[in-house]
């Protein structure tokens, strides 16, 4: 086979089944986790074969035109190059283990053959945009992706917190997705063709009309997709939904995509000096932002969520200084590790019966329970912090290094004001994340109090892909960052020593004063007990999640902080925590904003509806109501009144008969 | 016989039919009186049948076969006009037609001020008919 037709398999087998799996879900329960599986893993074996094929030489194209639609034509197109070819490896290897994951954590769910038809066709979706070469084909994976986000957080969709979740996600990503759009439209306008190849040859003749404009349309989409601020207030309760949904949608893959976009069509972007300093200015707000508020979240879920949009921030920051090769990279480092975090953080849920950080603070040997997600969580967390030799390091210097490249006079792509926004956030950020990364390790793993409950061993299929996603988050930079470069547009990615050192500082100071913090208010646990775990222990995973989301906001005041005086990310963060835990009140400003105003629009229209045009229409009904109340009068009921007048009337009609016959 | 002879006979024979539908208050009475009125259809048909086809070469006598007709569909409505009658009469206890007005307009009103006059009203002609 070519490559050409093995990558179109690769999208096309989890979305077959997707199908076969919704149509067979209820007849054969039986091959429901086989469809599942399989199609997934298959693809993820097809996207490795599509990626030894490319090889990071000369980008793979073909396109093929189904009809001709009028102006600007849309071709089913490929555009494989080494950015594509690795990141559909990412999305295969995580979207297998997560399958895999799911089997064992929604084993006794009733609703699990639609769940694991909406993952395999999330999945296809994201590999279509991942290898898709025309913009609009990316597109219809770019949607197909935002349903099934919202199809999947959505799944306890008993349970409010979910159904909330659920339309936050779909409408702020769709805020994104309307500038989007016209942003595509306008550049296929200037490009002529929706082909990406044309466009970027279109860039680099210097074709493009208004760049800044769609750079600006463009980065809105991207900014709901990738979780940037201001868009971001959706993926911390998107938390709602199932872990793995989290592992795979919310951390690794389809957040991912906004990063991926722009990195394909990085050149339409720096074709605008003022997009780059608005992306370098947005990945600054989200990476610091994102810090502080990790710190404070108790949800163990909403902490990797933070953790997420930070990390985004990253990739964005690396793109606004014009290196998608570091990007990308800091991309494929993160979506493995953050995946594991997030399979982890299953486990660890499964095994405490609480969502709440507080509460595992109260639970002794917690670790012993619960070994392997223990230890490849440490692994997991060791490269979020970014400490060498972990894969996270690797990349987040690759960012730090084209950031100070930058910031030092190198600008032929990026304004050297965003090297330095980008160099300075991305320095607080690395402290930030080493210490929320240490206080989630502190609290969850080394808590004191009560014995933590005994549930048994947990299912092998949940452990087993723990492991799997621990060699990347432990190897894959070390190796990857030599050959790398000869994937992507052969820049050095390798660490540089003053950011090294720099970096890894910073970290070690994050991680150190956080467990100094932790040590000072340690104390104040057994003072102050809390704690409430799931109702029914001996459920699967998913049920044990489901309960102890629904049971946070009544066991601790809120969904996502808790009043805990031992938490350290409180004395750190000191007067900030109380603004931190609510997300530094974003979700209260976009309530003013826009949640208020529609909803007074709401009430207004009601009132017209109900009170002006109603009246209009009872008015028009008045009339015919009166004449039949008085019609009916004549009802009595009596038959022979009845007949008396149909009498009456023959009679009549028949004199008026009689005298129109004879001409009277 | 001169067609006269049957045409007065069954004209009274009508208006005593429709006499006891306007006046009677049995709802077997009616029925009876139903059953005048058909007769002297039935009479009329038969006499205008012979009359017509003394002048005609040949003729069907549609008019006699229809009064057969009539009368074969007469029995099969007094058997079901008695059957109801003699339900209704096993439900209510009267058999009397001013007492049986179910589909009076008033009963199942949406506008109360028009059951009243309903009432007043069904009372005087209650009242008249006695």
């Amino acid at each position: 086979m070519t490559t050409t037709t093995l990558a179109v398999l690769v999208p096309l087998l989890p979305f077959l089944g997707a199908a076969a799996g919704l149509l067979l879900g209820r007849t054969a329960p039986g091959y429901v986790r086989p469809l599942a599986v399989l199609p997934t893993l298959t693809s993820l074996v097809l996207a490795v074969l599509v990626a030894v094929d490319q090889g990071g030489d000369q980008a793979v194209n073909a396109a093929t035109e189904l009809t001709p639609t009028g102006s600007v034509p849309i071709e089913l197109a490929l555009h494989i190059d080494g950015f594509a070819a690795l990141v559909a490896v990412l999305v295969g290897l995580v979207a297998s283990c997560v399958q895999i994951y799911s089997t064992g954590y929604l084993r006794d769910d009733p609703r699990y053959p639609s769940y694991a038809a909406l993952v395999s066709l999330f999945t296809s979706a994201m590999l279509l945009v991942v290898y898709s070469g025309d913009l609009i084909v990316l597109l219809v994976g770019w949607e197909i992706m935002g349903i099934c986000s919202y199809f999947l957080v959505g799944h306890y969709w008993e349970t409010p917190e979910a159904r909330a979740a659920s339309l936050k996600a779909f409408l702020v990503t769709k805020l994104g997705d309307v500038p989007f759009l016209i942003g595509l439209f306008a550049l296929a306008t200037d490009a002529g063709s929706f082909r990406i190849t044309k466009i970027l040859g279109t860039v680099a003749s210097g074709g493009l009309d208004h760049p800044t404009l769609i750079a600006l349309l463009l980065l809105a989409g991207v900014a709901g997709k990738s979780a940037q601020f201001p868009l971001h207030t959706w993926l911390p309760d998107a938390m709602a939904g199932p872990t793995p949904v989290s592992a795979l949608i919310h951390a690794a893959t389809m957040v991912a995509a906004g990063v991926y976009f722009v990195a394909r069509l990085l050149p339409v972007f720096e074709a605008s000096q003022a997009a780059m300093v608005v992306l370098a200015a947005m990945a600054a707000v989200t990476m610091i932002g994102s810090g502080l508020a990790a710190l404070a979240q108790d949800d163990i879920k909403r902490v990797l969520a933070y953790s997420t949009i930070g990390q985004l921030g990253y990739m964005t920051g690396a793109l606004a200084v014009g290196d998608r090769g570091a990007a990308v990279f800091h991309l494929l480092s993160h979506g493995a590790f953050k995946a594991l975090l997030f399979l982890a953080a299953g486990v660890i849920i499964h095994a405490a019966g609480t969502n709440s950080l507080a509460g595992m603070s109260r639970m002794r040997n917690l670790r012993d329970r619960v070994p392997d997600a223990y230890w490849t969580m440490s692994v997991a967390l060791l490269a979020l912090a970014a400490i060498p030799p972990f894969s996270g390091f690797f990349s987040k210097e690759s960012v730090l290094g084209a950031a100070e490249h930058v910031s030092t006079g190198h600008t032929e792509h990026a304004p050297g004001a965003a090297g330095w926004i980008v160099l300075v956030a991305a320095l607080l950020t690395a402290l930030l994340t080493a210490a929320y990364a240490t206080r989630l390790w502190l609290l969850a793993f080394r808590g004191h109090g009560i014995e933590a409950p005994d549930h048994g061993r947990q299912p092998l299929t949940m452990t087993v892909v723990l492991w799997v996603l621990a060699v990347p988050s432990l190897a894959f930079g070390g190796f990857a960052y030599g050959t790398l470069p000869d994937w992507f547009d052969g820049r050095d990615l390798a660490p540089t020593l003053t950011t090294s050192v720099l970096g890894t500082g910073v970290a070690l100071v994050g991680g150190i004063v956080t467990y100094a913090a932790w040590r000072h208010t340690t104390a104040l646990a057994v003072r102050v007990p809390l704690g409430a775990v799931a109702a029914h222990p001996e459920g699967d995973a998913g049920l044990v999640e489901a309960e102890a989301i629904a049971s946070h906001a009544p066991a601790y005041g809120d969904v996502a902080s808790a009043p805990d005086p031992a938490d350290p990310g409180r004395l750190l963060l000191g007067p900030l925590h109380r603004h931190a835990a609510v997300g530094f009140h974003l979700d209260a400003v976009y309530g003013a904003l826009f949640v208020r105003p529609v909803q007074a629009g709401a009430s207004l229209v009601r009132f017209l509806d109900r009170e002006v045009v109603d009246t209009y229409v009872r008015g028009a009904g008045a009339l015919p109501r009166w004449l039949g109340i008085a019609v009916r009068r004549a009802q009595t009921g009596n038959v022979q009144t009845y007949v008396s007048a149909l009498l009456a009337g023959t009679v009549v009609l028949a004199v008026a008969a009689v005298l129109v016959a004879t001409g009277a | 016989m001169h067609l006269a002879y049957p045409a007065v006979l069954s004209a009274l024979l009508f208006c005593t039919g429709l006499y006891g539908v306007l006046a009677r208050r049995n709802a077997i009475l009616v029925l009876m009186s139903v059953e005048l009125m058909l007769n002297a259809v039935n009479l009329n048909l038969v006499a205008f049948d012979v009359w017509l086809s003394r002048a005609a070469e040949e003729t069907l006598h549609s008019g006699q076969a229809l009064t057969l007709f009539t009368i074969a569909i007469a029995a099969a409505e007094i058997g079901i006009g008695l059957a109801i009658v003699l339900s209704v009469y096993r439900n209510r206890g009267t058999s009397d037609i001013d007492k049986l007005r179910d589909t009076a307009e008033g009963h199942e009103s949406d506008t109360p001020d028009s059951e009243a006059p309903v009432d007043e009203k069904a009372d005087e002609k209650a009242e008249a008919t006695a």
